[in-house]
């Protein structure tokens, strides 16, 4: 294999069966983008540190950044096209998010969704401090993270039903 | 494309894997969960010319116990699955009380156990637990296997024992001994940032009470994780009273071994004070915790 070989690639991203040649330094992030059309996926650092890049990489929030698309061979993948129904209807985070103005220019919303969409299912309750750590590895430069936690704590009251434990509290 | 061009291989063993690192030598780095390599290729700080992918090897991912009653920690088993391990919980109760401090959950998805420790970042945490622990690092190559304690894995900035032929296979963590208390603690400016300074301990109290082992190991404050030797072993038969965490958090910010860093983040006159502080809060709770278990 010389420096220009491609490598074969076949994946899933958001149910949709795909099949490409990639260099191997191509990033999943740029992959996603460029070979796939998939621009919901936004490019900020490309060093790991801002999460605008944040995907479900076989269901785990994962820098997009981080990764190369020839790693991800055989992988599930959802981007934040994956998201909202296909009729359009929001995903309730994302309801969340336009009702509590979460967002405002919106680049770093993808990134949140995706790294709070696992969080949410594996802890549907959570309190102020556990959002704000969850939300720790993404950057918003707009809103100030109020209407981004406004958003979540909205979903952890109304969204996913309590323990039958704790109904009475 | 931001990285430079390099050749890539996914092998699915470890003996292919170790194959093509003695093929390549020192042009091959070996890419774990790739959560510190891959932003330094971003950045072309890193050039690998061959990139040997380690995630297809099944094998270095497990956490397991061993018969002496620690665990053992495949390489390459993520940082995630570490931090929520019963059998890490049970047996090697500092790990788990120091992994949610490792960046934030989506750097942990990825970022593995092994990979970490051969990092040998001086800011990172788990090289800092290692030393605390007294753990012990497989390393393998094509002739064999060898194991190197902790103390002797770190030899300076991101070096280690580790040789270019090599691939750290596994860490075996010691068995939380009867009377034993661990604690980590750190300040970071923000969740999931560098620290300035972090301390993990680990003590170990006698049938009578007293201390007979102490380990006190930093972050930040020099080129590797740094054991500090003098302060620790000035515990030795106190019963942890305050005054003796006191001198011993004092002698710990003054070891020779110890020479934290001047940046924009904090001053190295900050960084000791830090170092005593939290200090004594790891040995506060560490002793506490030992009294528990003695």
């Amino acid at each position: 294999m010389d420096d220009s070989a491609l490598i074969d690639v076949a994946l899933t991203v958001n149910g949709t069966h795909y099949q490409r040649q990639v260099e191997s330094r191509l990033l999943l992030s740029d992959f996603l983008r460029h070979d796939l059309g998939l621009t919901g996926t936004h490019v900020g650092c490309e060093h790991g540190v801002c999460g605008a890049c944040t995907i479900l990489l076989d269901g785990e929030a994962v820098r997009a950044c981080l990764l190369f698309a020839a790693q991800v061979r055989g992988s599930t993948i959802t981007t934040v096209e994956g998201l909202a129904a296909a009729d359009g209807t929001l995903h309730p985070l994302q309801e969340a998010f336009r009702q509590a103005h979460g967002l405002q220019c919106g680049f770093c919303t993808p990134g949140f969704l995706l790294t709070l969409v696992p969080f949410l299912a594996e802890n549907p309750n959570p309190d102020d401090r556990e959002i704000r750590q969850a939300i720790s590895g993404n950057l918003c430069r707009c809103t100030g993270y109020q209407g981004i936690v406004d958003a979540v704590r909205s979903l952890s009251r109304t969204g996913a039903p309590k323990p039958a434990h704790e109904a009475e509290t | 494309m931001k990285p430079a061009p390099f050749r890539y291989f996914a092998p699915e063993t470890l003996d292919e894997a170790l194959s093509l690192l003695a093929e390549h030598g020192d042009e091959a780095k070996p890419l774990a969960g790739g959560q510190s390599l891959v932003p330094a290729m971003n950045f072309r700080l890193a050039q690998p010319a061959v990139l040997v992918d380690l995630n297809r090897i099944a094998a270095l991912s497990f956490i397991r116990p061993d018969d002496a009653g620690g665990v053992v920690v495949g390489a390459m088993t993520r940082q995630r699955a570490v931090e929520h391990s019963e059998l890490v919980a049970a047996r090697a109760p500092l790990v788990t009380e120091t992994v949610p401090y490792i960046a934030h959950a989506q750097i942990r998805n990825r970022g593995t156990f092994g990979g970490s420790l051969a990092h040998a970042d001086p800011a990172s945490e788990l090289p800092a637990v290692a030393l605390a622990l007294d753990a012990q690092f497989t390393l393998a190559c094509r002739s064999g296997q060898r194991v190197v304690p902790a103390e002797a894995f770190y030899t300076d900035l991101f070096e280690t024992a580790c040789g270019h032929e090599e691939l750290l296979v596994d860490v075996r963590l010691p068995t939380a001994a009867a009377g034993s208390g661990f604690a980590f603690e750190e300040l970071a400016r923000r969740h999931g940032d560098y620290a300035l300074v972090g301390v993990a301990v680990a003590v170990q109290r006698g049938a009578d009470g007293t201390l007979i082992d102490a380990r006190m190991a930093y972050l930040s404050v020099g080129p590797g994780p740094v054991l500090a030797t003098r302060a620790s072993a000035s515990l030795l038969g106190t019963r942890g009273e305050t005054e003796a965490l006191r001198v011993a958090a004092s002698l710990a910010a003054h070891e020779d071994i110890v020479d934290p860093p001047s940046d924009i983040h904090a001053t190295a006159a900050y960084r000791r004070h830090l170092i005593e502080v939290l200090t004594v809060r790891a040995l506060t709770r560490a002793c506490s915790r030992a009294q528990e278990g003695a």
